[in-house]
C-alpha cells in the first residue's frame, strides 16, 4: 500500500504560488503545476507569461535576482524545497538549465561538463563514466571536447548546457528554452535527445518552451501561462487539437486564414483574461 | 663587457625583482576580480593587516593592549616572547580565512546581485574599517617584521659580476637585495601553485566557472558564498606573502596600505583577469620603471619612478583596455 502512495506521488508539485520581485512586481499569481515521474511536462506561454520565473522558483534561483516566493508550496518527492539553497536542490536531483545556455565561455567542452559533477561525492571513477554517458547522447560534444565553450556553436553549447545538468546525476531536469536561436533541425535533434534521457534514464524534465508545436509534441502534458497565471493545461494531445491553442500558439486558426485586420479585432475581444 | 652595459643589466635585474613586489600584492586584486568581479581596494590594507597581526603574534604583542589599558587603567604590553615564526605565520592565515568568513558573512552576502561599483565603494569601507581595526588592535608605531629571510647585497654576485667587466676599466660588481631574490622566489611558486590549484582540482574548475558565470554556476550547485569564502581566504593568503616581503623590505608601518595604488598600473597592464598577466604585467612596470628613473631621469629631473607606472598604464588603457592577457571578450555574431 505505502509503496502505491510513493509511486503515484508526483515528482514535482507546485501548489498556488506567487512571486514578487524586488518586493514590489508582483510575477506569479498563483501558479499550480505537477510533473509526474518520469514525465515530460511542457510550460507555454507567450513573452513574460511567467515561465522562466515558475522555473527559477522550483530551482530557487530567485534569490539571486532580488525575487522571493510569498505564498503557495513547492514540492519535490514530495518535500518542501523553497529553503533549500540550490546547491542542495541539485545535489537532491533537481537541476536547471537556464534560457540562453549560459556555458561557461572559458572553459572547455569538458571542464563544462565536469563542473555540473561538482556537487557529487561518488568519486571520479563513476563521473568518468557518465561523461562517457553524456558523449554518447552527444557525440557532437566528444568532438569539441577540448575547445573553448564560448567559440562553440549555438546548438553545441545548448547540448553542452544539457550534459553539464546531467553530470549532477538529475531525476528531473527544469529545462528552459531549449529551441531559442537554433535551427528547426537542430530544435528536432534536442528535443529527440530530451525523450531518450526521458526513455532511457527516466530523467523527468519540465520544460519552458515558446515554440508550443515542437514542445507539445514531445511532452506529455502542458499548462499554458498568461500573465502570471495557468489559463490551461492537459494532455499534449488534447492541448494540440484545442482550437483556442491552435489560434493563439500554433498559428493555424479553426476557420482558415482571415486578414489580419479581423484577426486583431477578433484577438482583442477574445481574451482569456480581462 | 663595459661597465655601462653591465649597469645596465643590474638596472634590469633589480627592476625585475622590484616588479615581482608589485605582482604579488596585484595577484590578489586579480584573485578576487576574477571570481567575483569585485575591484577589492582593501586588497592593499589586507597585506598590511596580515603583517601587522604577523609582527604583533612573533613579538607577543597583546591585541587591543591601547584599549584594555585605557580602559582597566592597566599596563599590558606583551604576554610573553612570542611565539615561533612558523606557528605565527599559521595563526595569522588562520586569522585571514577567518576574516574572509567575516566578510562574507556581513558584506558580500547582502551585496549579491548589485551593481559592480556598489561592491567597489563597500570594499572602499572594508579598507578603512580594517585599517583603523590594525591600528585599534596592534598599536600604530612602525614595527620591523623579521622571518628570517636573507637581506642586504649579495657578496658572491657582486664578486661574480666584478670578472665579468672588460679589463682595466673600474667596476664594482652588480648589486642585487637577498630579500628580492627571496621575495622572487617565493612568488614563482605562489604562482605555479596557484595555477595547478585553479586548472587541475574541481574547486579550481568551480572558481573558473563562478568567474565566467555566476548564474550558472549556482544552477549547477555551485554555492557561491563558499566560493567566495574560499577566493577571500586565497587573497587573504597572498596578501600575507605580499605583506612579510614588503613588511621584511621596508618595515610594517600604515603607508604600506598604498602598495595597493601601485598594483593598480600593473592590473591594467596585465589584465585584470589574469594570473600570468599580474605576473608579467608587475615585471613590465618595474622594469620601466628602473630604466625609466635611470635613462631618461636625468633628463626631466629625477622622479620618474612616482608616475612612469601610470603613464604607462593611461598609454595602454587607449590600445589595449583588456590589458596583455585579460580574458579576450568572446563575442560571436
Amino acid at each position: 500500500m505505502l509503496k502505491k502512495a510513493n509511486e503515484s506521488r508526483p515528482m514535482l508539485e507546485v501548489n498556488n504560488i506567487e512571486v514578487v520581485y524586488n518586493h514590489v512586481i508582483l510575477v506569479l499569481k498563483g501558479v499550480s503545476l505537477t510533473v509526474p515521474k518520469g514525465g515530460i511536462v511542457a510550460l507555454l506561454g507567450a513573452n513574460g507569461a511567467g515561465k522562466t520565473t515558475s522555473l527559477k522558483a522550483v530551482s530557487n534561483l530567485l534569490h539571486s535576482e532580488r525575487g522571493e516566493v510569498t505564498k503557495g508550496n513547492i514540492q519535490f518527492e514530495g518535500k518542501e524545497i523553497q529553503n533549500l539553497s540550490p546547491s542542495d536542490l541539485v545535489k537532491s536531483g533537481c537541476i536547471q538549465v537556464m534560457e540562453g545556455r549560459h556555458c561557461f565561455e572559458h572553459l572547455s567542452i569538458e571542464e563544462n561538463l565536469l563542473t555540473g559533477a561538482y556537487t557529487r561525492q561518488d568519486g571520479n571513477k563513476s563521473i568518468k563514466q557518465d561523461l562517457e554517458l553524456v558523449y554518447n547522447y552527444f557525440p557532437r560534444l566528444r568532438d569539441r571536447k577540448g575547445s573553448q565553450a564560448g567559440y562553440t556553436s549555438g546548438g553545441e553549447q545548448q547540448m553542452c548546457a544539457i550534459g553539464r545538468a546531467l553530470m549532477s546525476r538529475p531525476k528531473m531536469i527544469l529545462l528552459d528554452e531549449p529551441s531559442m536561436g537554433l535551427a528547426p533541425q537542430l530544435v528536432e535533434e534536442i528535443f529527440e535527445i530530451v525523450k531518450n534521457l526521458n526513455q532511457n534514464e527516466g530523467v523527468s524534465f519540465l520544460l519552458a518552451e515558446q515554440n508550443t508545436n515542437v514542445a507539445l509534441r514531445y511532452a506529455t502534458y502542458g499548462y499554458i501561462l498568461e500573465s502570471g497565471r495557468v489559463v490551461m493545461d492537459g494532455d499534449a494531445k488534447e492541448l494540440r487539437e484545442n482550437e483556442d491553442v491552435k489560434e493563439f500558439y500554433l498559428g493555424v486558426g479553426g476557420e482558415g486564414r482571415r486578414s489580419f485586420r479581423d484577426v486583431k479585432h477578433y484577438r482583442r475581444r477574445k481574451r482569456w483574461l480581462a | 663587457m663595459s661597465p655601462a652595459f653591465l649597469n645596465f643589466i643590474e638596472i634590469v635585474l633589480n627592476g625585475l625583482m622590484a616588479g615581482i613586489m608589485y605582482s604579488l600584492v596585484a595577484l590578489g586584486f586579480v584573485l578576487i576580480f576574477k571570481a567575483s568581479g569585485i575591484f577589492n581596494f582593501a586588497q592593499g590594507v589586507m597585506a598590511l593587516f596580515a603583517a601587522l597581526t604577523l609582527v604583533g603574534l612573533q613579538t607577543g604583542q597583546v591585541p587591543f593592549s591601547h584599549l584594555i589599558n585605557a580602559i582597566f587603567g592597566t599596563e599590558l604590553h606583551h604576554w610573553g616572547s612570542g611565539l615561533h615564526t612558523v606557528l605565527a605565520i599559521l595563526f595569522t592565515m588562520a586569522l585571514m580565512i577567518l576574516l574572509a568568513w567575516v566578510i562574507e558573512r556581513v558584506v558580500l552576502k547582502h551585496l549579491v546581485n548589485q551593481e559592480p561599483i556598489i561592491l567597489f565603494m563597500a570594499t572602499i569601507g572594508l579598507a578603512y574599517f580594517l585599517e583603523g581595526f590594525g591600528d585599534l588592535m596592534w598599536g600604530s608605531d612602525v614595527k620591523v617584521l623579521d622571518v628570517g629571510l636573507p637581506s642586504g647585497g649579495s657578496l658572491w654576485w657582486e664578486d661574480v659580476t666584478r670578472t665579468w667587466v672588460t679589463e682595466g676599466s673600474e667596476y664594482w660588481g652588480m648589486y642585487i637585495d637577498r630579500l628580492d631574490v627571496a621575495a622572487t622566489s617565493v612568488a614563482v611558486i605562489l604562482v605555479v601553485g596557484l595555477s595547478a590549484f585553479s586548472q587541475y582540482t574541481a574547486t579550481g574548475r568551480a572558481l573558473r566557472a563562478v568567474a565566467d558565470d555566476h548564474q550558472a554556476a549556482m544552477s549547477v550547485g555551485i554555492s557561491l558564498r563558499t566560493i567566495w569564502v574560499i577566493v577571500w581566504s586565497i587573497a587573504g593568503f597572498v596578501a600575507l606573502v605580499a605583506g612579510i616581503m614588503w613588511g621584511s623590505k621596508s618595515g610594517v608601518q600604515f603607508s604600506l596600505s598604498l602598495i595597493a595604488l601601485k598594483a593598480l598600473p600593473v592590473l591594467i597592464l596585465g589584465g585584470f583577469t589574469s594570473i600570468p598577466g599580474a605576473i608579467v604585467g608587475g615585471l613590465i612596470i618595474g622594469v620601466g620603471e628602473k630604466l625609466a628613473e635611470a635613462y631618461v631621469g636625468p633628463l626631466v629631473g629625477g622622479a620618474i619612478e612616482n608616475w612612469f607606472a601610470y603613464m604607462l598604464a593611461l598609454a595602454f588603457l587607449l590600445v589595449r583596455p583588456q590589458g596583455l592577457f585579460g580574458d579576450r571578450i568572446i563575442e560571436r555574431i
